[in-house]
């Protein structure tokens, strides 16, 4: 009764939708069924856009990863002062909204052909675009990615870095352990549920992202959102249904992503006070 | 603390901050010499009519999705914790579908599904997007407002008033809303700065809203889109702020916003 408008509301703006494109991905330009579009993503160019998607979101989740929790931890461990952690927590929650197109143009007036850091090496006599450097390629995207990235992480992996107790550090000590056989038998294992979980969640985010990457290359940069959007904006693909299964296809990628994420939150839970 | 923590926090640091002060540097070099310093570029934005005219469709569109997503929440959050809680599993994955199917998948079915429909509803920001940034919104209000409702006690509110004669819908307005104040508010929070920062389907479906604006400036204007890069990183500020600020309020927490990407 008091929940009915919320399910007519999901069934008209999300499932009948998410349900078209399903449908859409596997019918013929003409009339019936086919699975030839599905079998087209297989091919040049749609191909190497779900590869470069997933390169992209494979490096900036894995470094982000990697970086977001070193940081994380510089930050939580003792002997730090309590105010750092509170400020990173602060900033990260905002910097974690610094997306689309604000975002790639703060890039571009840092690193850009006229950017402020690029200007300033050049006038020290390094210029970075000599040195095969450009903003508007794939690792351009990478780096301004990780500009969300590296804050979704320190913020989803910090409840996690809290867990690891003073005790059991210095329980390892006290039997001899060394700083290294502490991360290795201890710090580690605890820690990778959770670490495997926040990659996964980083790599969707990555994954589903548009505007950002559109902003800064134009669409010269071939992602699979970019591919759908080049449709709708300028008649690329004659096949409506081909954006529907490349839409269908990231689907996919995202759910599998889900379907891994769910057991490993499970056990990151476990160690959870 | 140790050398090591230094360097990584550092490292984190630099880049931050480096690229914000490079906009910053950026938008006050001039549009003519390209020399430092004025604040031509800031007057140039102030004084567009489009970027008022952007900004106020978004805005208004971000009151319209909030009103919206509070209307559909608030009832049925409150009639789930008070009657129904085996529903509340399924309302909850339901509202994290949206963190699955991501804003260019969706925008491809919403744009198979109405295209045909009216004018009134299909060419228009306030009919079309509004009810795709329902959804977009549904993680952050749903979380925000479930929060809000477990930190109160739902039955004995609801007993006290209707023992003191008052309809469903008094009980709700008068007694419920008010106690889930700083929750909505979050959630509310959350949204504007999503709105404000949609560009994906805002894109596909062909309206001009103010992410739209701001990059038709960046691919049209060098410095001037410095200045209005700075001025939508203030709003994304604000926005945030002001959640944290109800968050330390009962009932209220931060979330993590990505629609805006």
């Amino acid at each position: 009764m008091a929940t009915l408008p919320f399910f007519a509301y999901t069934a008209l703006f999300l499932f009948l939708p998410a349900g078209s494109v399903l449908i859409g991905a596997f019918q013929a330009k003409g009339q019936g069924y086919t699975l030839e579009n599905v079998r087209t993503l297989f091919h040049h160019p749609y191909i190497d856009a779900f590869k470069t998607s997933i390169e992209i979101s494979l490096v900036t989740a894995l470094l982000g990863g990697l970086l977001g929790l070193l940081i994380a931890y510089a930050a939580i461990r003792d002997g730090t002062p309590r105010w750092i952690r509170s400020a990173l927590t602060t900033f990260s929650g905002v910097a974690a909204n610094f997306g689309g197109i604000p975002l790639a143009f703060a890039f571009i007036a840092t690193l850009g052909p006229l950017g402020i850091v690029t200007v300033f090496l050049r006038n020290h006599g390094w210029d970075p675009t000599q040195h095969g450097f450009n903003l508007f390629s794939k690792t351009g995207v990478e780096l301004a990615y990780l500009y969300f990235q590296l804050p979704l992480m320190i913020l989803v992996i910090a409840p996690a870095v809290d867990g690891l107790r003073k005790e059991w550090r210095e329980a390892s000590a006290n039997l001899g352990a060394s700083q290294w056989q502490f991360w290795r038998y201890v710090g580690v294992p605890v820690l990778m549920p959770s670490l495997l979980g926040a990659i996964i969640l980083l790599f969707g985010n990555a994954f589903a992202a548009y505007a950002t990457a559109y902003s800064l290359t134009s669409g010269a940069v071939n992602l699979v959102p970019i591919l759908i959007g080049a449709y709708y904006s300028g008649n690329v693909l004659d096949n409506p249904h081909l954006a529907q299964a490349m839409a269908f296809g990231m689907f996919v990628v995202l759910a599998v992503m889900m379907l891994i994420y769910i057991p490993l939150q499970r056990r990151a839970a476990r160690w959870a006070k | 603390m140790a050398p090591s923590a230094y360097l990584w926090l550092l490292l984190g640091a630099a880049y931050f901050l480096i690229p914000l002060v490079s906009t910053l540097l950026f938008s006050l070099k001039s549009n003519t010499t390209g020399k430092c310093c004025t604040a031509a570029n800031y007057g140039w934005v102030i004084h567009n009519g489009d970027f008022w005219h952007t900004l106020k469709i978004s805005f208004l569109l971000a009151l319209e999705t909030i009103v919206i997503s509070l209307a559909i929440f608030v009832p049925t959050i409150y009639w789930v914790h008070l009657k129904v809680p085996k529903l509340r599993a399924v309302i909850a994955f339901f509202a994290l579908i949206p963190f699955v199917v991501p804003p260019i998948v969706m925008v491809v079915g919403l744009l198979k599904v109405f295209k045909g429909t009216p004018d009134w509803f299909y060419a228009q920001p306030w009919g079309f997007l509004a009810g795709a940034y329902v959804i977009l919104a549904f993680p952050y209000m749903f979380f925000s407002l479930d929060a809000g409702f477990r930190a109160i006690d739902v039955h004995t509110l609801t007993e006290a008033s209707q023992s003191l004669g008052a309809r469903w819908t008094t009980t709700l307005v008068r007694v419920i809303l008010p106690n889930i104040r700083a929750a909505a508010l979050a959630g509310a929070f959350l949204t504007l700065a999503i709105v404000m920062g949609e560009f994906t389907i805002a894109n596909l479906a062909a309206f001009h809203t103010f992410p739209i604006f701001i990059q038709y400036v960046n691919e049209t204007q060098g410095f001037p889109a410095g200045a209005l890069t700075l001025m939508s990183f203030g709003i994304t500020w604000a926005a945030m702020l002001s959640l944290l600020f109800v968050g330390r309020r009962r009932g209220a927490r931060a979330a993590i916003v990505a629609g805006a990407r």
